[in-house]
């Protein structure tokens, strides 16, 4: 990943050594976190305004689960963009996994065999994906926008220009249903399962550590023991299989499989991460911060589309705003403090975050010299 | 420190979820009321509808087309907000900005929350679209397809700009007629390979050209332009080297109709190689004039719109039903009747050739 | 810079690891002896683009003999025209480390409003609107720019942000109309469709961007120092050797090229195409990314060259169009694509593997000569 302008020191939010820098991380995490709230609570009052459908169990229903696919793509992606990587093949692994299925239930497999092979044909993809990035070394970026297009292309292959629509409806009764007589979605609850597990290995294992480990410094990470191309192929591989169950559950919830599947899903996913808190070049971030900010992302959406006056285009243009100022805003806010710092002791303090890593790199480039 | 961290994430994630199962306390018991008034009320008047009523002033009908920004969807769902301009009520646009069928679905949720008393849509897949439409339909709001048709039980009534039928045999005859008298090589230039309705078409068409007057064409490629420009621009181009005994390119599509012709307009195939299909005239006007597109082919996309625009009317007036053999007054089209499955046919399409173009203007 | 430096990772663009006024004299033979081979390879990598590129056409030419007549060579040149012409400004902005995914948006956004424009003034000559189209483009660059350097946002988030706002933007500016060929003054399809001299003009202002930037990214301080910011942050700031204020103006600058070309790419796309709505040019900013990797523009930033990049741009094209000419089926198309963008990076590291290789040995003997 090219994303690093190399006279950008890190934004306040995004110090790369969670280590050694635990007390800065900590008050600064608490106060992105709350910051989402804020403006989560910000927008229930804006769209309760804009509408009295807003707030009521409703819209909490369908506004998740049309927020399922994302949400699920996002949580291995956190992983990944915390190593310092990325994953833009999400999309076309899910859409890949619908037309597997379509193919599959065409030919007659039972429903029981057809998903395993499905989220094992993700694995696959995922695996290809982590093998070109820790076996030859190639940028994550580059490696996933050839896949990407790669991908895609042989969902179509697979299925062509049918779309296969008669899933048993058991299971499509399922992943449209809600879950034990509740207002909420079958899929959120796996969604929030998922998350449970994926916050709890992030936060609280050996393994957890070694992703922010890589993240903030892969060399060194390498040096102090850590098998860095190992984690990094395993978490490539995770998103693929993830990437094949979000892919099952849209073709279920629509009961439709097609190749065209989750265009540009990808793009929302990544968006959720960074807007999460989750930094672009590895090393920071919480699965609650990235669950914080598809809450906020979904509520903006359906807040906006509730009002038949607002041109759906303004989704898009919130979304693109929030995520830039996402990043911009703590980094102007951390300015305005230097500002103040110097003007008041007269010295300037050594910049938080960064500055304490070199800047190795996201995308692999760390491997250039291999 | 760490587990101070983590106790503060748990806790912010109880107080939302704590927090929305407060919200969704409130809304459902408020939305179960909702419900069980408007099925009361949906019931009661299905029962029997009652054709001398007259159409209720005030509606309120949401249209949606496969995407914003399309330009032929625009020109439809401006004839919807016409017609119910007409009728006294009031009509707005939404619409996803990208033609998937999921971002059509969760659009469709929020509005069906809104509450209007009719959708009137074009579906970007004829199934994804069905449970939330049922769920709209359970809810009093009448739904009207309009174009692109979702599966029967999604919608009440489907305004067909022409029959799936009679559309593909036009487009088998427009090959026959464009690719000259000695027959020869037919290509079609497509949209998505997804899109319902021209592969319904397609369908049609080949079989139509299965039969023996047809003999003297053959069907060489079914070629996909995503309804993209450049895409379709590159497919033309592509078609005509790879078939150079190629006499005509069917393109059941305005984006890929008129990329064909520009293609076919500034190359060396100009007057050899036919273009026809479906297409606006507006788009098409310069290339019918410079001789490349002797014929083609459209029904008034906005008259589509505005029949979609009264039978939802209907429909949410109690007028109709949506049952075979009703007929109501649609404006100026006149009274239509309600055919089998629930749709009502437009009519035939317009064909354009030099002669008439310039009476139309849309 | 007493501190040895590792190998150059990966090449600059003819061998350019720029070297600064204070590199030791034996550095700089080093540098220089780098900067020989990997003039050698780049100029290889070139040579095999073309290479490849005449195999295509001759393979394509022996099955299918109308393939090769003049005007569908010219066909297929001119579908690159506008890819090649972004692909320049992309050049820019990745080899500082960058990248600039909104190229998609910008251009949907200037092709209409340069439509709008001539189509309501049709008196106006139609230069204006290109000249709108340029400077609406390096708007949206340098808003990009500035938020990239002064921001310190990361590139990745700048542009997935702008890419979703522009295109928002887009969407509310048309509000579903749309430009028709035959709203267009004549004189202004005639750049779409006519010739200068006997080539297309798209063609003739395609060749003279690319070579005009080719030039100045080889030959001028300007470019050169493009790409010291690009190898910068990996090889220990042994390049670079730019004031912070400089480099940020060099970034900024190059975003603001890859937007005005973006921009002139929306100018060409109306003049051809003639059909313009607010989706023109969704999903370009990848097969822009696609053509400059393969063209062997390093994700990494710090290598590859303007030319290369066009290279790219042109044997993807050519596919793309053999592929429909040879008669593979549709769906097979993207997914080809892809496996391209794969196989080229994968042969570049395996190209570059070996130069260091080479280097290292080199050196090695220099040594143990001295």
């Amino acid at each position: 990943m090219s994303t690093i302008s190399p006279t950008a020191p890190a934004p306040d939010r995004t110090p790369a050594a969670p280590r050694t820098e635990d007390s800065i991380v900590k008050t600064i995490l608490g106060r992105w976190e709350t910051l989402i709230v804020g403006l989560i609570v910000v927008v229930f009052i804006i769209g309760a305004g804009i509408s009295s459908e807003f707030l009521t169990g409703d819209s909490l229903t369908t506004g998740s689960s049309d927020f399922t696919e994302y949400a699920i793509l996002a949580l291995p992606l956190t992983l990944i963009i915390a190593t310092g990587e990325i994953d833009l093949s999400v999309a076309s692994v899910l859409a890949l996994s619908s037309a597997l299925m379509g193919y599959l239930w065409n030919q007659g497999l039972p429903m029981e065999a057809i998903l395993p092979i499905c989220i094992l044909a993700g694995a696959l993809c995922g695996l290809i994906n982590g093998w070109l990035v820790t076996g030859l070394g190639l940028p994550s970026l580059a490696v996933t926008i050839g896949t990407m297009a790669l991908f895609r292309g042989l969902a179509y292959v697979i299925l062509g220009d049918e779309s296969v629509t008669d899933f048993p409806t058991n299971y499509t009764d399922w992943a449209f249903g809600n879950f034990a007589g509740t207002v909420i979605p079958n899929t959120i609850v796996l969604f929030l399962v998922l998350a449970a597990i994926f916050a709890v290995v992030l936060h609280r294992t050996p393994f957890g550590r070694a992703i922010f480990a890589i993240g903030a410094n892969k060399e060194a990470a390498r040096f102090s023991g850590l098998r860095v191309n190992r984690i990094q192929l395993r978490l490539f591989i995770l998103s693929g299989a993830i990437a094949a169950l979000a892919g099952i559950l849209l073709t279920l919830r629509n009961s439709t499989a097609a190749g065209n599947v989750g265009d540009g899903f990808e793009l929302t996913a990544i968006a959720a991460v960074v807007l999460g808190g989750v930094s672009i070049f590895g090393g920071t971030g919480t699965i609650g911060g990235v669950i914080l900010a598809l809450i906020l992302l979904g509520a903006i959406q359906k807040a906006l589309n509730l009002d038949p006056d607002i041109n759906t285009a303004w989704v898009n243009i919130v979304t693109g705003i929030l995520l830039v100022g996402s990043v911009l805003g703590p980094n102007i806010a951390a300015r305005v403090r230097e500002a103040r710092r110097i003007s008041t002791r007269g010295t300037r303090p050594p910049r938080p975050g960064r500055s304490a890593a070199p800047q190795s790199g996201p995308g692999g480039e760390g491997n250039t010299n291999a | 420190m760490r587990d101070s961290r983590f106790t503060r994430f748990l806790a912010l994630l109880f107080a939302v979820v704590l927090g929305a199962a407060v919200i969704t306390g409130c809304g459902s018991t408020k939305d179960d009321s909702d419900d069980s008034g408007s099925a009361a009320s949906s019931s009661s008047s299905t029962a029997a509808a009652d054709s001398s009523a007259t159409i209720k002033q005030g509606l309120n009908v949401v249209v949606m087309p496969k995407q914003l920004g399309n330009p032929y969807e625009e020109l439809e769902d401006q004839g919807t907000v016409a017609a119910i301009k007409e009728t006294g009520g009031t009509a707005k646009i939404q619409g996803p900005t990208d033609a998937a069928a999921s971002s059509q679905v969760s659009l469709l949720r929020s509005i069906t929350q809104q509450k209007p008393d009719a959708i009137v849509l074009a579906a970007n897949d004829p199934n994804a679209v069905v449970p939330v439409l049922k769920q709209a339909q359970q809810r009093g709001i009448k739904v009207v397809t309009q174009d692109s048709d979702s599966a029967p039980a999604g919608r009440q009534i489907f305004i067909n700009q022409a029959t799936t039928q009679s559309i593909g045999v036009q487009l088998a005859k427009q090959a026959l007629q464009t690719a000259g008298s000695a027959g020869g090589d037919v290509a079609v230039l497509s949209a998505t390979a997804n899109a319902p309705n021209q592969n319904a078409w397609i369908k049609i068409m080949k079989t139509e050209l299965a039969k023996p007057e047809y003999s003297k064409i053959k069907l060489v490629k079914v070629a996909y332009g995503d309804d993209d420009d450049q895409k379709s621009f590159q497919q033309a181009q592509g078609l005509l080297s790879a078939y150079p005994s190629l006499k005509s390119i069917v393109s059941p599509t305005t984006v890929g109709i008129a990329a064909a012709a520009r293609y076919v307009s500034s190359s060396k195939y100009k007057g050899k190689v036919a273009i026809t299909g479906l297409g606006t005239p507006n788009q098409m006007r310069k290339f019918v004039k410079d001789g490349t597109v002797a014929q083609f082919a459209l029904w008034n996309p906005e008259d589509v719109g505005y029949l979609g625009g009264y039978a939802a009317a209907a429909l949410a007036s109690d007028v109709i039903t949506g049952k075979q053999g009703e007929s109501f007054k649609a404006g100026k089209l006149g009274t239509k009747t309600i055919g089998k499955d629930g749709e009502i046919v437009l009519g035939p399409p317009t064909t354009f050739t030099k002669d008439n173009i310039d009476k139309f203007d849309f | 810079m007493s501190t040895p430096v590792t190998t150059p990772a990966a090449p600059g663009p003819g061998g350019s690891a720029p070297s600064g006024p204070t590199v030791e004299p034996e550095e700089a033979e080093r540098v220089s002896a780098g900067r020989r081979v990997v003039d050698r390879l780049i100029r290889a990598r070139e040579l095999g683009l073309i290479v490849v590129l005449i195999a295509i056409v001759a393979i394509t030419g022996a099955i299918e003999p109308n393939f090769l007549d003049a005007d569908s060579l010219k066909q297929t040149v001119l579908n690159v025209a506008i890819i090649a012409v972004m692909t320049a400004g992309m050049t820019l902005v990745i080899v500082t480390r960058n990248i600039d995914l909104s190229v998609g948006s910008i251009l949907g956004l200037s092709a209409f409003l340069c439509g709008d424009f001539l189509t309501k003034n049709p008196s106006v000559p139609w230069i204006v609107g290109v000249l709108i189209a340029i400077l609406i483009g390096a708007a949206c660059g340098l808003l990009n720019g500035v938020l990239v350097t002064w921001g310190r946002v990361p590139a990745l988030v700048v542009t997935l942000g702008t890419m979703y706002a522009l295109r928002g933007v887009a969407f509310l500016v048309t509000g579903g109309r749309q430009i028709n060929a035959e709203d267009l003054p004549d004189s202004f399809l005639k750049v779409g469709s006519g010739d200068l001299l006997g080539v297309p003009t798209l063609i003739v202002l395609a060749v003279v961007v690319i070579v005009l930037f080719w030039f100045i990214t080889r030959d001028y301080a300007w470019g050169r120092q493009l790409y010291a910011i690009g190898s910068s942050g990996r090889s220990g700031g042994q390049a670079a050797k730019l004031a912070g204020l400089k480099s940020d103006r060099r970034v900024t600058q190059a975003f603001v090229i890859s937007g005005a070309l973006a921009g002139l790419g929306g100018a060409m796309y109306a003049a051809r195409y003639g059909t313009v709505d607010a989706t023109g040019g969704q999903g370009y900013e990848l097969r822009v990314i696609g053509a400059a990797v393969v063209g062997g523009v390093a994700i990494a930033g710090g290598s590859g060259t303007v030319f290369g990049a066009a290279l790219g741009a042109v044997v993807l094209g050519t596919i793309q169009t053999a592929l429909i000419v040879l008669k593979i089926d549709d769906f097979w198309q993207q997914a080809i694509v892809g496996l391209l963008i794969i196989v080229a990076i994968s042969l570049d590291r395996l190209i570059t593997n070996q130069s260091e290789a080479l280097l290292r040995q080199r050196s090695a003997r220099r040594r143990t000569a001295a």
